[in-house]
């Protein structure tokens, strides 16, 4: 029992290892991919301009329900003016990066992740190695830095179509004074709040997207093994999302 | 050919977008506005006995008119008084240095915000001079401190009336 859980903890220990020795491959290789821009705008396109449909509309529902649940909380205490600064905050802080980065870790870690996978399964990966094409330089890094930026942007889009959601139910709907909604969001919100949630965006989007390719590229060539990958994504980049969140929060304090 | 344009399209107006959103939430959002491509400012003092809950980018206003913003808040150890530099725009450059510089809150529960009063001298304030005629914060617990103090002097009176003359009489 204890032996076996031992076990476990010195496989998991191997795991981070080799995600983190992945990670430095794939940042030591960036330079030179990074000329090649056409590659990684592809991948930008791909898991960026791909995702905005989903995380607008969540963000839009997100944002909403901030404005309805934050207006009957507010209400109690008489200060529905605070409206703009709580859906504001929250969205800037912690919903935006947070929900993004699961959507993200859904919509577009799990398509690296089953896409990386189907190469290997059908050895295109190998075919590229006898070709002497590096894979990692041609399929991987332009994958992982199209994630890395699209990311913050994608949590950006997020928030401010939140914010815009919270308006639309705080101000048209349940007729919160427009001008205080908004001088108060101003009085409250500062500088350091936007780059929190712009740091919190980046390292999700890091995490994502090593997380996906790395499951991806050393995929089971197999059906299954795929298929494992892409379940082990989103597992893996949900905890992780978490677990960064409550560190970069921490570092913010 | 067609397929790559479409797809820098795409790309180019995403990126366009999240820039555009990040700008939006650096600058809408907080009360920084455009101050770092915002005009040339000038910095004066102001010393107060006590600021209350005065933040650093709360607004200086004259007239009601956004005129500065506050850019820091120090303590002068010599003076026990409370410094307050304010960051005004280069614009208002026609200050009077009698000018006097209160503390008043917006609303009845806001924020609270420099006002300032302008005087008649025909000297102006410039950089790193100070505005002489200062009025501290109006703190509220202070004001429901004194209205209690009342409160239970009037009501100790109602409770122990001066002796009546007619009830001595009565008892007699």
């Amino acid at each position: 029992m204890f032996r076996e859980l031992w076990e476990t903890f010195i496989e998991a220990l191997e795991d981070l290892g080799a995600v983190v020795h992945f990670l430095f491959r794939l940042v030591g290789n960036s330079p030179r991919v990074l000329l090649r821009y056409d590659l990684i705008s592809q991948q930008v396109f791909n898991s960026g301009a791909l995702s905005l449909v989903i995380i607008m509309l969540s963000g839009l529902f997100v944002g909403m329900v901030l404005g309805l649940q934050g207006f009957q909380l507010l209400q109690r205490f008489g200060s529905e003016e605070s409206l703009g600064t709580a859906a504001t905050i929250g969205l800037v802080k912690e919903l935006g990066p947070v929900v993004t980065a699961l959507l993200f870790a859904g919509r577009a870690g799990t398509a690296l992740a089953s896409e990386l996978g189907l190469m290997r399964a059908t050895d295109q990966i190998s075919a590229m190695e006898m070709m002497a094409v590096d894979p990692i330089q041609r399929v991987v890094v332009p994958r992982f830095l199209g994630g890395v930026i699209a990311m913050p942007l994608l949590a950006a889009i997020f928030s401010v179509i939140g914010i815009y959601g919270a308006q639309l139910v705080g101000v048209q709907i349940m007729g919160v004074d427009a001008g205080s909604f908004w001088s108060q969001m101003r009085g409250a919100v500062s500088l350091k709040d936007v780059y929190e949630g712009i740091a919190k965006s980046f390292a999700f989007g890091v995490a994502c997207s090593l997380i996906a390719v790395h499951q991806g590229y050393y995929a089971e060539p197999t059906a299954e093994g795929v298929g494992r990958a892409t379940t082990r994504t989103v597992v893996t980049s949900a905890v992780v999302i978490l677990f960064l969140d409550y560190l970069v929060t921490a570092a913010f304090l | 050919m067609r397929k790559s344009r479409t797809l820098n399209l795409g790309t180019g107006s995403f990126v366009l977008l999240g820039f555009a959103a990040l700008f939006f939430l650096t600058t809408q959002t907080t009360s920084r506005g455009l101050a770092i491509f915002g005009p040339a400012n000038y910095e004066v003092i102001a010393k107060f006995d006590n600021i209350g809950d005065l933040k650093v980018g709360a607004r200086a206003s004259m007239s009601g008119v956004e005129v500065g913003r506050v850019a820091r808040i120090e303590y002068d150890l010599n003076e026990y008084k409370a410094v307050v530099t304010l960051r005004l725009a280069e614009k208002y450059d026609k200050i009077p240095t009698d000018s006097d510089a209160s503390i008043y809150t917006q609303g009845l529960l806001g924020g609270k915000f420099v006002g300032i009063t302008a005087g008649g001298a025909d000297t102006y304030l410039k950089d790193k001079s100070e505005i002489q005629f200062t009025q501290s914060a109006f703190v509220l617990e202070n004001l429901i401190g004194q209205m209690l103090a009342t409160f239970t002097k009037s009501k100790a009176d109602a409770m122990n009336p001066a002796p009546d003359p007619k009830a001595t009489e009565k008892s007699k």
